[in-house]
């Protein structure tokens, strides 16, 4: 058995509830670099024991502010510490509720509501993953360096950003034990040519049993042929505008063949991690 | 002790508040315990199965939102097959909502949904009728009563009506579809609007138009719930915009012996619960016994019927 983050349905009344929500005090909230937020909540070791890498929690973002976001806002976990009581999720200021969020302070409450969906499966027969994420998406990638070395895996992270300073993550993900590999735009090293060429000589040696990615299109299309061509498994967490966050709604629906069936899936429950080869480009 | 129960047409609820179709489903029990609510009500089904409409589905607009989702459902065999043996379980009574593109077709579902284990039956009229220009069967009195009629011929459980506000008849749909059979209103659903983003000049919902629910249609739903309770000796269950037990409230006092929530769901998964205990603190502070004695005690005079039934803005 792998390591499984499927919530399970709860019968009637049902006494322990899987989804928690509530309010979780802010620790600290800062920029880690020109473009990224860490914001690093206080939560209990009994929360933070059902969170599982490619889960997230749905966020009411403040509207007391300027900006006042009315949906929940969906965002990966990034990080996960039982021994020191912290949730930690990592985020770009884009919108009306990455505004909002960015004006918490230390000692202010945020309502959460989750672990939510299904997380990364990490099979217990395999040795080697490769992680490829770029950008915002190694936060979404970044707790499976956690996951890999709680279950005792080698794991390998190719780490992609448009300048080196723009890598993050990568101190953190070292520290779980993963060999990094960077490629960054500026140096001419992130291109897809030269990515199949790092992983072909990974799966040449030492070998890869399982690929993980986010977000790119250009990524999922690499994956699936590398894939495809030497048999390898692949996971990919993928993003959609939400509602309820739970299952009910249907809004955050992606297309996935399945089958030889086009199927649409909710991204809450279904996902937000995918098999790669039924994830559709974009 | 006060007592929370209303009576919709012969069936009992424990209290007034349950959820509005299409926000509800198994997955919120995840959450909390699904059975303190007044009732259990299914996102609309349809006969055949159906994938729904294309993304983005969602979009917020000032403090409410804009959805369409195009009713996916998986058909009528996942329900009774999954669905109906799963809410079995549970004391409270289930309300399957429905939904057709024909009379005939929406006659044979209304059929097919007559089981042991479905109390109630939410017809949702503000579907599309392909039979007449793809207008929804409430926009229009005749279509309303048309299908409420066969429906009526098709079942034995209570027929609950859900009517549509993109109609400027609002009086007359309801009282035609309290001749054609209905045992309840349901009212409203969504309100036809459109966002557009103004970077890309695109519509922000995939179907470019779809329903506004939440805060912002709360006062159009209750001068619908208000005109439907003076127009119809039928129960009314309120629906639109409510977010707290202020709003319960104010809809019971309108003329409303129940109501939906909905998109307060979203933000707060608890929301119906926070309600149910708020109105029942409510009720207890002010020595109400029974919550049906603030059905219909709106104090609004000796209105004349032209003022009440009023459609354009006075």
């Amino acid at each position: 058995m792998g390591v499984m983050t499927s919530p399970p349905l709860a019968g009637p009344n049902a006494s322990e509830h899987t989804v928690f929500e509530g309010d979780l005090a802010v620790l600290s909230n800062k920029p880690v670099n020109s473009e990224y937020v860490q914001l690093t909540l206080a939560a209990s070791a009994e929360l933070l024991d059902r969170c599982h890498a490619g889960q997230f929690f749905h966020l009411l973002c403040p509207s007391n502010g300027a900006d006042k976001p009315y949906l929940r806002r969906p965002m990966s976990i990034y990080s996960f510490l039982p021994e020191s009581g912290e949730l930690q999720f990592l985020y770009k200021v884009t919108g009306t509720g990455t505004r909002a969020l960015f004006q918490l302070a230390p000692g202010d409450r945020l309502n959460v509501l989750g672990p939510l969906g299904i997380g990364f499966r990490i099979e217990e027969d395999w040795q080697h993953l490769i992680l490829v994420a770029r950008g915002v998406g190694l936060a979404t990638l970044a707790p499976l360096a956690l996951e890999a070395r709680n279950s005792g895996k080698r794991l390998t992270a190719i780490c992609s950003a448009r300048t080196p300073d723009l890598l993050m993550s990568i101190d953190y993900i070292r520290e779980m034990g993963a060999e990094v590999v960077t490629v960054t735009d500026s140096e001419r090293t992130s291109g897809m040519q030269h990515l199949e060429t790092v992983i072909e000589g990974l799966v040449a040696a030492p070998g890869v049993d399982a690929f993980y990615t986010c977000g790119s299109n250009r990524m999922l299309t690499l994956l699936q042929t590398l894939g495809r061509r030497h048999g390898i498994p692949g996971q990919i967490a993928l993003e959609q505008q939400m509602a309820c966050g739970l299952g009910m709604c249907h809004c955050c629906v992606r297309p996935f063949m399945r089958a030889g069936e086009r199927v649409q899936l909710r991204v809450c429950r279904e996902g937000p991690v995918f098999d790669v080869q039924e994830a559709m480009p974009w | 002790m006060v007592d929370l129960s209303v009576d919709i047409a012969g069936l009992r609820l424990e209290n007034p508040i349950m959820p509005a179709s299409g926000t509800f489903s198994e997955e919120l029990a995840e959450v909390f315990d699904i059975e303190c609510l007044g009732a259990h009500v299914t996102k609309t089904i349809t006969r055949d199965y159906r994938s729904g409409n294309p993304t983005p589905r969602v979009c917020e607009v000032g403090g409410s939102m804009l959805n369409s989702i195009g009713i996916p459902s998986k058909g009528v065999k996942s329900f009774l097959d999954k669905t109906v043996p799963l809410y079995r379980s549970y004391r409270t009574p289930l309300v399957v909502s429905i939904s057709g593109n024909t009379v005939d077709e929406f006659a044979a579902l209304c059929a097919e949904v007559t089981v042991d284990g479905v109390a109630a039956i939410e017809v949702n009229v503000s579907c599309p009728n392909i039979e007449e220009d793809g207008k929804a069967f409430a926009i229009r009195p005749s279509s309303t009563y048309e299908v409420m009629r066969r429906l009526r011929n098709a079942t034995h459980l209570p027929l609950w009506a859900k009517l549509t506000p993109n109609t400027g008849e609002t009086p007359e749909v309801a009282r035609a579809a309290e001749e054609g059979g209905a045992d309840a209103l349901v009212v409203a659903n969504t309100l036809l609007a459109m966002a557009i983003d103004i970077t890309t000049r695109r519509p922000k919902l995939g179907n470019l138009m779809g329903g506004l629910s939440g805060p912002s249609l709360k006062p159009i739903a209750l001068r619908m719930a208000y005109q439907c309770a003076k127009a119809t000796r039928i129960p009314v269950i309120g629906c639109g915009g409510i977010s707290g037990s202020d709003d319960v409230l104010e809809f019971l006092i309108a003329g409303a012996s129940a109501v939906q929530v909905g998109t307060a769901t979203f933000v707060d998964p608890k929301a119906m619960v926070t309600i149910i205990s708020d109105l029942r603190r409510h009720l207890e502070g002010e020595g109400i016994a029974s919550v049906r004695d603030l059905i219909g005690t709106v104090v609004d005079g000796e209105q004349r019927p032209s003022v009440v039934f009023m459609e354009a803005a006075p």
